[in-house]
């Protein structure tokens, strides 16, 4: 249908009009030379009016389609044609005789295509619209799991994301997360990133800078679950994330690129509860990066962590943390490999009944690229629990992604862990489904 | 209070530009930063994200980068959405106002260019790695360097406005030997208007046009999307069929594909430079075609051409 109109020229299509009618008519049975001729003169003003309805219809679904993908949908034709006309013929008519009343509007109304040359933006209503994308992340285990472990098939959560700048001076992102029974405001901060005295400002709920994995969301990681120390010391998939403000600045000298961030939160997240509204919870970040010639680089970082945590009114939580990431990519095949070393070590002293616990504990991975769409992995797990610092957990994980494209993956994850206080090691098979439609983000680094 | 603006006035007075400072410009590509430097001459200072012979498409983020560009003056991108996936983070982790999108000191270059393939009807990631406004590999067509090299003069123009004459005496030398050029180009490529090749990805569609190249097919199933046996069994099909015997790949793809498609059909595989710095002796815009073209017209003559 819609090659047809919009190929033939509108000549064609409004003498094809004009035969419609006549057709129409011959198809009501003939009861005398006057009746015929005002049938044909009701039919005209029942096509007309038709016409008048079918333009203005495929007016607004045309304006509607363009809105949504800047383009017009080959199915909006047969679309704006459901109403059966008189005749058959009639109704094959209409459509063809509508750019022929109104020949001024182009073929249906078919929106001129962006100049193949010297383009600029495409105008259109909905550009102030933020980026949107979704992200499904499911997780599916199998395995002899004493004590709990991911759910067999589960749809672990569905991420939505808008973001947008707001105007010259700030810009902002919402991250929500729909998950089985909840569904919550992940991240949601406004980013001033122009302020004076080289400050980048963040306000808002938003994850937070303790160490690496922390900051990213669970689409990111690059292996199924959170490490041991991440689940034990730091707060496991939501972190320490909460309501505060982030200040960062970069520290200028001439060797390495040198970033502090401070960030004050309210103080209730996964680990901190504060009793009272003064009992604010502080995170601090100290990150030096250097390039090691053009293929590799090195990513040091020092964090500190501090409030509340809730047991009585003035008992707290301390966490340091250092992390440590080598990176190689050759630029010339950076799509087809690159090797990733990364630790990341975390101390936490929580004040609690009777005394403090002083827990320590870390994670080892090591990432190879082998071909375009393959990456292995393997990381070893190792920590202590914060409110018993006996109790140590292990565990080793070999982690093998499959990357149909940019916006898919597939990957499995064997994971074998020994948890402090049972006998049996846990031998599990995780696997994760991720996918992502909508806007195109950012590469993670 | 007063401490406060003492200290402000402090880190004012730092961070003020000294009178006629070159004009410190930052591009993602090298071939913006070789057109910048055409123009812009000893008033400029030019730096380039990206390397001439590394994907476009995938430049990491290294923070390294966010230091240059905290000091620009004027950051010069491809636009079209092809730094998409690293460009925005590094922008905003600059803490630089001068070139946030829209301010006076970005640049889109492919504003003022000849884009091709511009999407009309509906597009989805069905059909790959589709770019909504357009194939942003357009700087190879040396008209539009032109083009990119004329909106540079003038932002620089407006950005230093003591030099403005400078720029575009530099633009019209350049614009006089780049049309000198591209009739020398366009003589070695005139035997083979209207011969069919194959590309790995679709990289060259202004290159081709420019020069009347006809491409026939991609080693690549879809943009993005790397080969397939069951596409390349195809694209060797319609080779033959089509008798075409070059294929043009990029530097940073493998070239275990096109060579074997290459055996099956007799072709001859040819790695172009789809950058200035894509081979060491691409020092600059004009080498870029001087090599390219070079390359492609002895590759032909050794095949018989036609």
């Amino acid at each position: 249908m819609r090659p047809y109109l919009s190929s033939v020229p509108g000549l064609l299509l409004a003498v094809s009009g004009v035969l419609a009618s006549p057709a129409a008519a011959a198809q009501s049975p003939p009861a005398g030379q006057a009746q015929a001729g005002d049938e044909i003169a009701s039919l005209r003003r029942e096509l007309a009016s038709l016409r008048d309805e079918y333009t203005s219809r495929i007016t607004a679904i045309e304006s509607r389609l363009q809105a949504l993908e800047g383009g017009r949908s080959a199915t909006a034709a047969p679309e704006a044609t459901p109403a059966p006309g008189p005749t058959p013929q009639a109704t094959a008519a209409v459509p063809a005789a509508v750019p022929a009343a109104v020949p001024a509007g182009g073929a249906m109304g078919e929106t001129p295509p962006t100049p193949p040359v010297y383009g600029g933006g495409s105008a259109s209503s909905k550009m102030f619209n933020p980026d949107m994308a979704a992200i499904g992340n499911f997780v599916g285990a199998a395995g002899k799991s004493p004590g709990g472990g991911e759910p067999s098939l589960n749809m672990q959560e569905a991420e939505l994301s808008f973001q947008a700048v707001v105007d010259p001076y700030a810009r902002a992102d919402f991250f929500v997360t729909v998950g089985p029974d909840e569904v919550a405001l992940e991240e949601g901060f406004i980013t001033f990133p122009t302020l004076p005295g080289g400050l980048l400002a963040k306000v808002g709920k938003f994850r937070d800078a303790f160490g690496k994995v922390d900051g990213m969301h669970a689409h990111v990681l690059p292996f199924i679950d959170r490490p041991l120390v991440s689940t034990n010391l730091l707060g496991g998939e939501d972190a320490l994330a909460d309501s505060g403000i982030s200040v960062a600045r970069l520290l200028p000298n001439p060797w390495l690129f040198l970033e502090a961030t401070a960030q004050v939160y309210q103080g209730n997240s996964a680990i901190f509860a504060a009793p009272t509204r003064g009992d604010l919870a502080y995170v601090g970040h100290l990150r030096a990066y250097r390039d090691l010639g053009e293929s590799t680089n090195l990513d040091l970082g020092g964090s500190f962590a501090y409030g509340h945590n809730g047991v009585t009114d003035d008992t707290t939580t301390r966490l340091w943390g250092i992390d440590a990431t080598l990176r190689w990519k050759p630029l010339r095949r950076s799509i087809y490999t690159h090797v990733l070393a990364r630790g990341e070590m975390t101390w936490s002293r929580r004040e609690q009944l009777p005394g403090a616990q002083s827990s320590v504990g870390g994670y080892g991975y090591l990432e190879y690229q082998f071909a375009r769409r393959w990456t292995s992995g393997v990381r070893y797990d190792n920590s202590e629990r914060a409110a018993d610092s006996g109790i140590r957990d292990t565990g080793g994980s070999f982690i093998l992604t499959y990357r149909p494209s940019e916006f898919s993956l597939v990957r499995a994850q064997y994971r074998r862990t020994s948890l402090g206080d049972v006998d049996e090691a846990r031998n599990e098979l995780l696997f994760q489904f991720l996918f992502a439609i909508g806007a195109h983000g950012a590469h993670p680094f | 209070m007063r401490l406060l603006s003492i200290v402000t006035l402090a880190a004012l007075a730092a961070s003020a530009p000294a009178a006629n400072a070159a004009v410190n410009v930052m591009a993602s590509t090298e071939d913006l930063a070789d057109l910048t430097r055409q123009v812009g001459g000893d008033k400029v200072k030019v730096e380039s994200i990206a390397r001439g012979y590394q994907d476009p498409h995938f430049v990491e983020a290294k923070p390294s980068f966010i230091l240059k560009l905290a000091k620009a003056d004027l950051l010069v991108v491809v636009g079209r959405e092809l730094e998409i996936g690293w460009l925005p983070p590094l922008v905003q982790q600059s803490r630089n106002a001068k070139i946030q999108p829209g301010a006076e000191g970005y640049l889109d270059a492919s504003l003022t260019a000849k884009i091709l393939e511009i999407p009309t009807g509906q597009i989805t990631r069905a059909m790959g790695d589709v770019h909504p406004q357009g194939n942003p590999h357009y700087w190879l067509d040396p008209g539009n360097g032109r083009h990119i090299a004329k909106a540079i003069a003038d932002k620089l123009a407006k950005m230093a406005p003591a030099d403005a004459a400078y720029f575009q005496s530099r633009y019209a030398d350049f614009d006089k030997r780049l049309a000198e050029a591209e009739k020398r180009w366009d003589a070695q490529m005139a035997p083979y208007k209207g011969l069919k090749i194959v590309t790995y990805h679709r990289s060259w569609p202004n290159f081709t046009d420019r020069f009347g190249l006809d491409v026939i097919g991609y080693v690549e199933p879809r943009p993005g999307i790397p080969p397939s046996p069951s596409h390349t069994i195809d694209l060797i099909g319609e080779m033959k069929r089509q008798n075409v015997k070059l294929i043009l790949v990029e530097p940073y793809f493998d070239l275990k594909t096109p060579n074997s498609i290459a055996r099956e059909t007799g072709a001859t595989v040819l790695v172009l430079a789809p950058s200035v710095g894509g081979d060491k002796d691409i020092t600059d815009f004009l080498k870029l075609f001087d090599h390219d073209v070079d390359l492609v017209v002895s590759a032909l003559k050794q095949t018989g051409g036609k």
